[in-house]
């Protein structure tokens, strides 16, 4: 018996070296892709592998030289559709770039990689990108990930933009940049919005406590609520683990007779307040923020219940201008859904690499820092026309300037305001 | 060599326990050497801190589990509790003093903390026992779980400033700094862990338990898992020990938590990290790794933690592949056909090394009983 542990030992430790080898072997495929001299340092170890992925390498490097750039979320999980919208919209951007002649001439090379929204397997899923030769990330999705991602990027000095990570320590260094609203900033215009607006003197709000997003948005509104003509007579939380019922936190509302329900969360719990609160015979004015758009859509849901509900977001799929009706109609040909405000962050996030690196003259031969210190001095010099905006620019900071469009539903569909 | 194996004759576990720690070792110095040479992946450089982290929670289960043989699902919770201890002091102290003698003073605070709770809920829960101590200690992970998300604390000129409702309420003065923000965790917890220091602190578990299994106490507890009532009857203080040994691998989880903490700059208590599904993986390793074989979780932390990552290239069907290999191996593993196929295989191939051992029956109830 203890002889035979001998052999086991010996099979083990074969076998995590065999595993560490393995992976050994995909670096040694992302560093002969990249085309460059980074390639020579692995190259004796290249020799060994001759895997697919290697052979598709060569035919991208034979085709001319690519810019890689890689994207991370949740594909798979509870928040997989936001993963997959940034997925699907991203590769649209791509293709269509690629399909107009790519960035000054070079083709783009996209990858997306899930994180299950676990800020471990999101640094894993930077690494695996990394292997693969990543040069620039396109990420990440969600906030919690992306601030544990930002801080490698830092330190490999990559360049970073996220879609839709809005907490504030996401862009915390100088290398990340963000396309969506900072969740203080949606908290801020939201209470400025309705207090200068005169919607609604009395104000009730109901959030996920468990979600970043939401937390951070009503912190910053009931901060600025102080310097505005309204007053929040109750605000209830729920979290993660209790968001089905929410008759207490309506029936709370109504007791302190708010006119006004701020909703600062996710559509698919938006939809069972706005039904519970018809069941209660509540009908106050409901106010979001971009996370309430896709309500329409809502599988069994009345639209109806949802009529005059105002929500600040900068993307509405069925806005008139042309840009997005191309956008809209090309994602649902090739996808068969309506795209989401993160489909339309991710969409523009690209568009902004592309200007940022037309704007930098980006070269694939770049490595990821030179590359990073291009983009980084290029992005507060560009102006972009996007889904999520008209005129958007960038500061040093990471942060996005653009105006949030307040819209209502009327009839069934968005209407401005 | 020749002095080293003299002294194994001597005893058989002291052999057995000499081979684990030298697995650990070699493995460690196999990486180093590659690292040194460039020839590992970032990924796999990436994945180095977490696997050691998963080896150290599927040992320190192992004690509860495998030696004192009562199932608890509420080993992620006690993680959580180290992780956020050791954040929490990390955060507060940092640039007070060195970087390596705060991050030590985190680990200690980590295991302390940890321990602490797990003598609080092993007061009360380790008067059950089998599916009701299962039940219990699950909840009890998500309350932890529960509580670390409405907790708020922060700083400012005046000292630190509590609240279990939101950050506002914390009424922080401007130069105030919220440490705790309730359900978004701590941010910028210093990076302090390193491969160097897992390793260290794998062999520090193993030493732990090996040894602890070994000595009189240890005894002790695996008498309790035997035969409680044969235990009772000699004297053996049931609760005394029962309790030492929860609170030693709820201590090891939260180191294993401080060194998870350290590695992400975000530490958030999500049900995908310290939830009951983290719980519920660790067992996984236990189990798969064999009940009561510390090697053997070992190996299954590590398999099961690189799997999914090695992967990748399977994209959607990586979940369902990583699925279906897990009931693989379970069923290999844990079969009655299975092991009596292994035990057959291993008599025709490895005869020659070794003394016959017992029917394959048998040898299964060995296994399970014997620490390796």
């Amino acid at each position: 018996m203890k002889k035979y542990n001998k052999i086991i030992s010996a099979v083990m430790a074969s076998a995590m070296a065999a595993s560490l080898l393995a992976g050994c072997g995909n670096s040694a495929d992302g560093g002969a892709s990249s085309t460059d001299g980074a390639a020579a340092d692995n190259g004796a170890a290249a020799g060994t592998s001759d895997t697919t992925t290697e052979a598709g390498g060569e035919t991208a490097a034979a085709g001319g030289a690519v810019i890689k750039i890689g994207g991370i979320g949740p594909t798979t999980g509870s928040a997989a559709v936001y993963g997959l919208a940034v997925q699907n919209a991203a590769q649209l951007a791509v293709d269509e770039i690629n399909a107009a002649g790519g960035i000054n001439g070079v083709m783009i090379e996209f990858k997306f990689e899930d994180d299950e929204c676990d800020a471990e397997k999101s640094v894993n899923a930077y690494n695996t990108l990394k292997d693969w030769g990543m040069q620039m990330l396109m990420g990440t999705v969600t906030s919690g990930c992306s601030i544990a991602v930002a801080e490698k990027t830092a330190e490999d000095n990559m360049f970073q933009l996220t879609p839709s990570g809005s907490a504030v320590d996401c862009v915390k260094y100088d290398n990340a940049f963000r396309v969506c609203f900072s969740d203080p900033n949606q908290g801020m215009a939201s209470a400025k919005y309705i207090g200068e607006n005169a919607i609604a003197s009395t104000v009730a709000v109901i959030y996920d406590s468990s979600d970043i997003y939401s937390s951070g948005i009503y912190e910053k509104f009931a901060a600025e609520a102080a310097n505005q003509p309204f007053e929040i007579v109750s605000a209830e939380a729920f979290t993660a683990d209790s968001r089905t019922d929410f008759s207490v936190q309506l029936q709370k509302a109504k007791d302190a007779g708010a006119e006004l329900v701020f909703l600062p969360i996710y559509y698919t719990e938006a939809s069972l307040i706005l039904s519970q609160s018809s069941t209660l015979g509540y009908a106050p004015i409901f106010f979001g923020c971009d996370g309430l758009d896709g309500i329409l859509n809502v599988e069994n849901f009345d639209t109806s219940l949802a009529e005059g509900v105002m929500l600040l977001t900068p993307f509405a799929a069925d806005a008139e201008d042309e840009l997005t009706q191309k956008f809209v109609s090309a994602y649902k040909e090739k996808f068969g859904d309506t795209p989401n405000q993160f489909a339309a962050d991710a969409y523009d996030a690209i568009y902004a690499i592309k200007a940022a690196g037309e704007k930098a003259g980006i070269t694939p031969d770049m490595d990821m820092s030179a590359m990073c210190e291009a983009m980084k001095a290029a992005m507060p010099q560009i102006t972009l026309d996007g889904l999520t905006g008209v005129g958007m620019t960038w500061d040093a900071s990471g942060e996005p300037n653009k105006e949030p469009k307040a819209v209502k539903i009327t009839n069934g569909a968005y209407a401005a305001m | 060599m020749n002095k080293m194996n003299a002294k194994l004759k001597l005893s058989k576990t002291a052999k057995s326990n000499a081979i684990t720690y030298l697995i650990v070792i070699v493995v460690y110095l196999a990486v180093q050497i590659l690292l040194a040479g460039g020839h590992v992946s970032s990924l796999m450089e990436g994945l180095l801190v977490p696997l050691c982290i998963y080896v150290m929670l599927a040992v320190s289960l192992n004690l509860t589990v495998g030696i004192l043989g009562e199932l608890s699902l509420g080993h992620a919770g006690f993680m959580c509790v180290g992780a956020f201890a050791g954040a929490f002091f990390s955060k507060c102290t940092q640039g007070a003093m060195p970087d390596g003698i705060r991050f030590f003073l985190a680990l200690v605070l980590g295991a302390v903390a940890a321990g602490v709770f797990g003598i609080i809920i092993g007061i009360p829960v380790l008067r059950l026992k089998g599916d009701y101590l299962a039940i219990v200690t699950l909840a009890f992970g998500e309350i932890i779980k529960n509580l670390v998300n409405v907790l708020y604390i922060g700083r400012d000129s005046d000292g630190f400033h509590f609240s279990m409702k939101d950050s506002i309420s914390l009424h922080l003065k401007e130069d105030g700094e919220v440490l705790i923000n309730g359900a978004q965790g701590i941010t910028g917890t210093p990076h302090d862990a390193s491969f160097t220091v897992g390793i260290i602190l794998i062999l520090l578990s193993l030493f732990i338990i090996l040894n602890l299994v070994n000595s009189r106490d240890g005894r002790a507890i695996m008498s309790i898992r035997d035969n409680r009532i044969a235990a009772e009857s000699v004297g053996i203080n049931i609760t005394k020990y029962k309790l030492m040994a929860f609170s030693i691998s709820a201590s090891i989880a939260g180191v294993a938590g401080v060194l998870y903490a350290h590695n992400l700059s975000t530490l958030t208590a999500l049900p995908k990290n310290f939830g009951y599904n983290m719980s519920i993986m660790i067992l996984v390793f236990v189990v798969l790794g064999g009940i009561g074989n510390i090697r053997g979780s070992i190996l299954a932390a590590v398999i099961l933690t690189l799997l999914p990552e090695l992967l990748r290239g399977l994209s959607d069907y990586r979940m369902l592949i990583y699925a279906v290999v897990l009931i693989v191996m379970m069923l290999f593993n844990w079969s009655p056909k299975a092991v009596a196929w292994k035990e057959s295989m291993k008599e025709k191939y490895f005869s020659g090394f070794q003394k016959k051992t017992g029917a394959g029956a048998s040898a299964v109830n060995t296994e399970k009983k014997e620490v390796k």
